[in-house]
């Protein structure tokens, strides 16, 4: 707390003299406040815990405390045997397990020099773009949530259901695929499941209008959005930010292009990028608006291999899958996806034997996290919540 | 005081208190349905059979049977207080509300003036839960609250006075009484546009005024988990919300009495004039004063499950840059109108 200090003046001073004392006289400051964010606090997204140092609602210092969630993910892999660790990165970002797979499985298949069949590899492109419209659909609505808009937030889920639904005649598995293996798949797709997909899309034809009428540009979204926690290029590239968060800075740069994997360049879908359209390039609103684009190019890249799976003849999904893996070759590899949160990279070491010898994975969104401090000051806390919800952070993911 | 006199005052405030309850639990539901069906979804379908009516009731009983916690570093004087406080403020404030042509607590000459003072003793339940709590966030949820109601309170009383001006009386029965004989001659049609902007400004700020979105900031779900009454539960928790949906339809009320006819009906020939029978005229003049008020509360309740939530400095930006100028040019022009046609 502040003191209270005696000044001595002097009889007879002058008033000049009186008021050029007080001016000398070191100014009075307030505290600052620490306020904890989180562990549970609903604009967290999870269990993050930020430590707000705030002057009012004003935020002077951000730091996150992470760790909550953690699990030893890189750890117990190196007691699994290698296709057991699929089902466990599964659970790193909860909200796109596909996408964790196909990131494993394409990094493992790529060490060992497995080939597996094109229609095994539009099918991984199938389910895990089917996968990233989910991841998407969280995004956006919990971000209205942040915002104070209830209603597109339970409008999104409801479509996002329909795709866990689709999961589910896929694999059984709705949030939690686990669907694929190196080498291969666990299963084909049932019978009239591309049907169903077609279904879907036809489905979803107008929703992200409707998403962008009631939310993208609603006036007080916008403003609460726009100018607000700016991410520049330079700075997403000095922090490691990827995926849409570098992309709402204006950077053209997606691994699906620029390294394309999977066969994504045989593909036609456009890069989305933030151009400032309400404020400045690469500010909240540009990083949310990125995710909302990025899901009409989602829809494109299903069309199209749906199309391709139904006019493809049926082959074994499982034929490249290794009988053992007891014995395998030595080697390390660093292999990176195209994640619904940003660079997913495996980087995996083998030494020939059952399990993997060291795993490493780079997570998206713990590089997200890292810009938060350098953001936040300035901010007050109801844009700290727009900033988290704009990083679109995982927990499971940051805490592995 | 004779026993007729401690009578009638009984069932007053029996009837007021009584009133108060009913409308907030079907405020309550009927939010939780208009939510429901705003969001795709059904809302509250088992309890009590028809759509879940009962379902606000049984949360009622649940909230009443919980322990009282109180956080041991609360302020527990204070803290005990503060429910009371912002609850019997806005009972108070209910006394002088016109439901009927004889259905009001009673008719002071100053209602208005009283009402608007009444309720803002509001602020200081609020402040004081916020403060006693000995919460960060409750404390800033108390100091946004206190904030914002407080600024929100001079667009509301500006734009009160327009009708005030126009009628030429305090006292809430005489407002309600120049509005008779059918929707043209209501408040909100006087001397046009004027008295219409004095409506709208009225009707946004006092959304701020009960903490609704767009200017639920005090509260804000996803920012300050619950705001002041984040350390209350059970039974004092119940206080809170009963006051906010009480003060949802008080806003609600003073808006229908001043701008919308008060219990008078669009038409005259949907009311039963008070010779030929005075009990019929009050229970018409009480439907239409409640469902005009349930009009208001329905569109509160929309606006709230459609826009997302200001910031506070935008709030304030609202308040002072938007709302504050306009009222001030309205006062001014309905004035010198009322001047030059009087003169």
């Amino acid at each position: 707390m502040s003191e209270i200090r005696e000044i001595d003046i002097p009889v007879g001073a002058t008033p000049q003299k009186i008021s050029q004392m007080l001016e000398n006289f070191e100014d009075v400051h307030g505290e600052r406040m620490v306020v904890q964010m989180g562990p549970q606090h609903p604009a967290t997204h999870g269990v993050l815990r930020v430590e707000l140092e705030t002057d009012g609602e004003m935020i002077m210092k951000a730091t996150p405390h992470i760790g909550y969630l953690h699990r030893c993910f890189e750890k117990t892999c190196e007691s699994m045997t290698w296709q057991q660790v699929v089902a466990y990165t599964d659970r790193l970002d909860y909200c796109s397990s596909a996408n964790n797979n196909l990131g494993y499985v394409l990094a493992c298949e790529k060490m060992f020099g497995i080939e597996v069949s094109e229609r095994v590899q539009t099918i991984r492109v199938l389910v895990s773009e089917l996968n990233r419209l989910a991841s998407h659909f969280i995004a956006i609505g919990t971000y209205g949530l942040d915002i104070g808009a209830w209603t597109p937030f339970l409008y999104l889920i409801q479509e996002r259901e329909h795709i866990l639904d689709l999961f589910d005649r896929l694999c059984g598995g709705r949030l939690l695929l686990n669907y694929m293996r190196i080498g291969g798949l666990t299963h084909d797709l049932p019978d009239n499941w591309l049907k169903e997909v077609h279904e879907y899309l036809s489905y979803m034809e107008g929703k992200l209008d409707e998403v962008n009428s009631l939310l993208s540009y609603n006036k007080i979204f916008v403003e609460r959005l726009a100018n607000v926690a700016i991410i520049s290029e330079d700075m997403c590239i000095k922090y490691g930010l990827t995926g849409p968060n570098l992309r709402g800075a204006g950077k053209k740069w997606d691994l699906r292009k620029n390294e394309p994997y999977c066969g994504y360049e045989t593909y036609d879908f456009d890069i989305p990028v933030g151009d400032g359209e309400v404020g400045t390039i690469g500010d909240c609103w540009d990083r949310y608006i990125v995710r909302v684009k990025e899901c009409e190019q989602s829809m494109r890249i299903i069309k199209q291999a749906t199309e391709r799976l139904e006019k493809m003849p049926g082959d074994d999904v499982l034929a490249a899958i290794p009988k053992s893996m007891t014995k395998v070759a030595p080697g390390e590899i660093y292999f990176r996806t195209e994640h619904p949160k940003g660079e997913l990279g495996f980087y995996i070491v083998s030494n020939g034997k059952k399990f993997p010898w060291r795993l490493k994975c780079r997570a998206p969104s713990f590089s997200s996290l890292s810009v938060m401090s350098a953001v936040s000051p300035g901010l007050l806390i109801a844009d700290m919540v727009a900033l988290i919800g704009s990083i679109d952070i995982v927990l499971g993911e940051v805490d592995r | 005081m004779t026993w007729l006199d401690l009578l009638i005052a009984v069932a007053c405030v029996a009837g007021v208190l009584g009133f108060i309850s009913v409308v907030a639990l079907v405020a309550i539901w009927t939010e939780r349905k208009i939510s429901a069906h705003i969001h795709d979804r059904l809302g509250p379908m088992e309890t009590g059979g028809f759509h879940g009516w009962a379902q606000t009731i049984a949360d009622m009983v649940k909230l009443l049977q919980k322990e009282d916690i109180i956080p041991d570093a609360a302020d527990k004087p204070l803290f005990k207080l503060a429910p009371y406080i912002v609850l019997s403020a806005t009972i108070a404030s209910f006394v002088v509300l016109p439901f009927g042509a004889h259905l009001i607590g009673t008719d002071l000459n100053i209602g208005i003036y009283y009402l608007v003072a009444i309720s803002s003793l509001e602020v200081a339940g609020i402040l004081m839960a916020g403060w006693a709590s000995n919460n960060k966030w409750a404390l800033f949820g108390g100091m946004r609250s206190a904030s914002q109601m407080i600024s929100f309170e001079i667009p509301i009383g500006l734009s009160l006075l327009i009708p005030i001006m126009i009628v030429g009386s305090l006292s809430m029965q005489d407002l309600v009484g120049a509005q008779a004989g059918g929707f043209w001659n209501w408040g909100v049609f006087s001397h046009l546009p004027f008295a219409m902007i004095a409506f709208i400004v009225y009707f946004w700020a006092s959304l701020a005024e009960v903490n609704r979105t767009p200017f639920d900031l005090p509260e804000g779900e996803s920012e300050l988990v619950a705001g002041f009454h984040v350390e209350y539960s059970g039974m004092r928790f119940a206080m809170f919300f009963l006051a906010e949906f009480a003060n949802m339809f008080l806003v609600a009320g003073v808006a229908v009495a001043l701008f919308l006819g008060g219990w008078h009906a669009p038409f005259s020939f949907l009311e039963i004039s008070a010779e030929s029978n005075v009990i019929l005229h009050n229970l018409v003049g009480f439907f239409w004063f409640a469902s005009k008020g349930m009009v208001l509360l329905f569109i509160q309740q929309w606006l709230r499950w459609t826009l997302p939530r200001l910031r506070v400095d935008q709030l304030m930006h609202v308040c002072w840059k938007i709302f504050l100028p306009f009222s001030f040019v309205n006062v001014l022009i309905v004035s010198l109108w009322i001047v030059l046609t009087q003169s």
